[in-house]
């Protein structure tokens, strides 16, 4: 083989032997491998501490006034419990306390489908004035210019200072559901307006609020001690 | 095949870092790596990461590819090179994540497909496995910093049209209606057109004038 003329598009290779060829996949691997522990062990505590900021400051932000808070979960029971150090939970809570220790409020993650993917939301709701106090927009996608105005128009925003989120008086239901009206139709606290241009968007936050108010807001409602309690 | 007849004249230090600069631009001249091109160019502060992203992988793998050209067989090459360049992506990827999540977060997928990127396995398979260590430093470097000044290029007009502001600082005033389709992907083809259009203007006029004095 080796003495052969080479054909000329394509040089002949030298023979390797298969052994050699894993050898070196194999030890290239290994440093990759070792490479990758390395940096995640360095790293790790940075990303968890930012995640963790990133978190805290969402949550103070759509709580105005909480200065801490405390992450709870619900139970098959229908009680919450505190979330325990390193637990992660498919549905948590984020209550919310001024310096004091009084219940300032909740905040809750919220996703729905927007018009370009998921939006991920996170609410403060305030159970002493049935409303919710603070919107925050965690991730979308929604168009650059037009629908990712959702995320910081300080007039849409200004809808979710106080927007009535009305309870039955057994706290089992939604007596006034959340309603999303045209730019400039307000009328009363539960309805929010819309961005112009960004009907959907707009649309889409409405009815993650709506969708979401209804399924966790009667939990809250029968564990409002258990919150008030904190730890 | 133009890096095959370059390597015939070997070229001076200088001139390997300096070719990828512009003469061999990666996205201007080369059209290499699009996809983050047309992607992420549509704020300043993107453009940079991504840039700086893409040539710490440039830079590492070009290390790593050049260190081990002789151990490595023909036959495996293209799998080594993945598993190293793949393994640096992941290390850019985490880096990042730990300086910022906002960044991170507006990359989106993006930082994860410098694993395709072809600037780099184009990099690494024409210039890395065929030359010393020094070299295909100053290579990757050279390559890294005109990928990045292209997409810089990409990204300031863009975000200066389509928002008004320059890596988040307001610089044309409230008057301006910014220019929605400069941020949609659509601009992105716009603008990457006009720079071609320029730099293909400025080679041709370049190779009259010689054509003339010779």
């Amino acid at each position: 083989m080796a003495n052969e003329p080479k054909p000329f598009p394509f040089p002949q290779q030298p023979e390797v032997s298969s052994f050699k060829m894993v050898a070196v996949m194999g030890s290239v691997g290994l440093i990759a491998s070792i490479l990758l522990v390395v940096t995640f062990q360095l790293t790790g505590p940075r990303i968890e501490a930012n995640r963790r900021a990133y978190l805290e400051s969402a949550v103070l932000t759509v709580l105005p006034g909480a200065t801490r808070f405390q992450a709870f979960r619900p139970t098959e029971e229908n009680a919450l419990v505190l979330v325990e150090e390193g637990e992660k939970p498919a549905l948590q809570f984020y209550a919310g306390y001024d310096g004091d220790d009084a219940l300032i409020g909740i905040a809750i993650e919220a996703q729905g489908q927007g018009y370009a993917d998921v939006v991920r939301i996170l609410y403060g709701y305030n159970p002493s004035c049935a409303c919710v106090v603070g919107l925050k927009v965690l991730e979308s996608k929604e168009t650059p210019g037009l629908g990712d105005k959702i995320s910081r128009d300080p007039a849409f925003l200004s809808n979710f200072e106080a927007l009535e989120v009305k309870m039955s008086a057994d706290g089992l239901q939604i007596e006034q559901e959340v309603e999303l009206v045209k730019s400039g139709a307000k009328t009363g606290p539960w309805q929010i307006e819309a961005i112009t241009g960004a009907t959907i968007s707009s649309r889409a936050v409405t009815d993650i609020i709506r969708a979401s108010t209804e399924a966790l807001l009667p939990l809250i409602q029968q564990n409002l001690a258990t919150l008030e309690a904190g730890s | 095949m133009t890096n095959d007849n370059l390597l015939k004249t070997p070229p001076t230090d200088m001139d390997t870092f300096l070719k990828g600069l512009w003469r061999e631009n990666p996205v201007f001249v080369q059209v290499l790596g699009m996809c983050p091109v047309l992607a992420v160019t549509n704020t300043v502060v993107n453009s940079v990461v991504m840039g700086l992203a893409t040539t710490f992988v440039l830079f590492t793998s070009a290390v790593f590819v050049s260190t081990f050209r002789k151990v490595i067989p023909k036959q495996v090459r293209i799998a080594s090179y993945i598993l190293i360049i793949a393994t640096f992506v992941t290390v850019a990827d985490y880096v990042i994540q730990a300086v910022s999540l906002e960044v991170h977060r507006s990359l989106g997928a993006y930082l994860s497909l410098i694993v395709v990127n072809c600037v780099i396995l184009g990099r690494a398979e024409a210039f890395s496995s065929k030359n010393t260590i020094g070299k295909s430093v100053l290579d990757a470097l050279g390559m890294g910093v005109g990928f990045t000044f292209a997409l810089l290029c990409l990204g300031v007009v863009r975000e200066v049209l389509g928002n008004g502001t320059f890596a988040g600082i307001q610089v044309l005033s409230d008057s301006f209606e910014p220019w929605i389709v400069m941020i949609l992907p659509a601009g992105a083809f716009f603008v990457l057109g006009g720079w071609l259009f320029l730099f293909n203007w400025l080679s041709e006029r370049k190779k009259q004038r010689q054509a003339v004095l010779a």
